[in-house]
């Protein structure tokens, strides 16, 4: 239990997706202009990694894995270079069928946060989560728990870079520097305050 | 019929005017994540202009065939194949780059580079012009990954390429390396430069203000 908590919270301050990794940027600096709009990406985020990165676990090590196929007595096959494309498939089904579910039962939700689904399919962040998986190896459990802290950790970094964004308007900035430029400024000093939450984790 | 100066504009455009990663908000993930040395930004940039080529090239060739409601997945599924084979490709002649390039490669599939020009571009022209403005792109998005790459190996280690150019302390030189360039921070800060310095040259770039303050009433002004 209580590695699954530390999972989770390194998932989601420590090995920071946007600010640690680099994943997701694309998506987290066009969407984070408002907190509100930001908000909505953080949630969607969350809710996409953690059914998919547990799907793909599940469809990873039953049907592509090295071995996988030996119930059928055919030990020797090694269907993992598949895996990219297989992920991909996933992510693009569960995205379509979260935004049916939403507009059929939460058409109100649908409405605020649905605009950012579609994106998500050819959001890195997504994408890696599964990859990640794949590369340290996690159990089901562990993939579930990463996935969600994951999603949570980019809604918290997206969420505060929409809120400072929102301050500048008070900031006299030089021409160049407005929009794209001050928002990488940003997330660099953001970067190095998450840092600090890798110091605490290596400390005893 | 698109003529020759047509094609170098569309060549060219992506370097400077309307390069994908400064101006277009595209591909900035990976464009991050593998400068702390040139061999792997220069890795990538070669592997993301390949990708990127070919399957414009490919996309074009079937975009009067691809039915419009599953046109994503078609071009994913494209996309996800060229990546596959470069990553084998490099697993087996470059081992050491891929295993420093870990899952970057395989995240070219989403790159949103990628699909963004097969998406605005290679959707709607003919395979020469899409393979052209796919490579101008692939180039523009070099040109950003070398020089922030550049910058950061030898600020961070004083090298270029794995060679000492700067004589670091250690060895006796003069150059304390500035560590803070090969951690993720720097990286940030060195591409918001970049896109100051771009335009500062070019202020048609700049963008307006994206939030106004609040207005004051008259006598609160005084």
């Amino acid at each position: 239990m209580t590695a699954l908590w530390t999972l989770f919270l390194t998932a989601a301050f420590v090995d920071n997706m946007p600010l640690t990794l680099f994943l997701g940027l694309c998506t987290f600096l066009a969407l984070s202009r408002t907190p509100g709009s930001a908000l909505g990406l953080g949630i969607a985020m969350t809710a996409v990694l953690g059914v998919t990165v547990p799907l793909n676990h599940v469809i990873y090590h039953t049907l592509l894995a090295p071995g996988a196929w030996g119930w059928a007595g055919l030990p020797e096959i090694d269907l993992s270079y598949l895996a990219l494309i297989a992920f991909i498939g996933v992510i693009a089904a569960t995205v379509q069928l979260l935004e049916m579910v939403m507009d059929r039962f939460f058409p109100a939700i649908h409405a605020a946060f649905g605009v950012f689904l579609p994106l998500l399919t050819v959001q890195c962040a997504i994408l890696a989560g599964s990859l990640f998986m794949v590369d340290r190896a996690y159990t089901l459990a562990e993939s579930a728990v990463f996935g969600l802290g994951s999603g949570l950790g980019f809604a918290v970094a997206v969420v505060l870079l929409g809120a400072i964004r929102t301050r500048l308007a008070y900031a006299d900035l030089p021409a160049g520097l407005r929009g794209l430029g001050i928002a990488f400024v940003l997330t660099g000093l953001m970067s190095l305050g998450f840092a600090s939450f890798a110091q605490m984790a290596s400390a005893p | 019929m698109s003529s020759r100066t047509d094609l170098r504009a569309t060549l060219t455009d992506p370097l400077v005017r309307q390069n994908p990663v400064t101006l277009q908000i595209l591909g900035i993930c990976s464009a991050l994540a593998v400068t702390t040395s040139v061999a792997t930004a220069l890795t990538m940039s070669v592997s993301l202009t390949v990708v990127l080529t070919l399957s414009a090239a490919a996309i074009s060739l079937i975009r009067r065939h691809i039915p419009d409601a599953i046109r994503l997945i078609v071009q994913i599924v494209i996309v996800a194949s060229m990546v596959i084979v470069i990553d084998q490709v490099l697993q087996a002649f470059l081992g050491e780059i891929s295993r420093a390039l870990s899952i970057y490669v395989s995240l070219i599939t989403t790159n949103c580079l990628v699909l963004g020009r097969t998406e605005a571009y290679a959707r709607h022209h003919a395979p020469l012009p899409a393979a052209v403005d796919a490579f101008g792109n692939g180039l523009g998005y070099s040109l950003v990954l070398l020089v922030v790459g550049a910058l950061r190996e030898l600020l961070g280690r004083g090298a270029l390429f794995g060679h000492s150019v700067l004589p670091t302390v250690d060895e006796g030189g003069w150059f304390t390396p500035l560590g803070l360039m090969l951690l993720a921070p720097s990286a940030f800060f060195l591409l918001g430069g970049l896109v100051w310095a771009i335009r500062s040259l070019r202020p048609e770039q700049s963008e307006a203000p994206e939030h106004t303050p609040p207005t004051r009433t008259a006598e609160a002004a005084e």
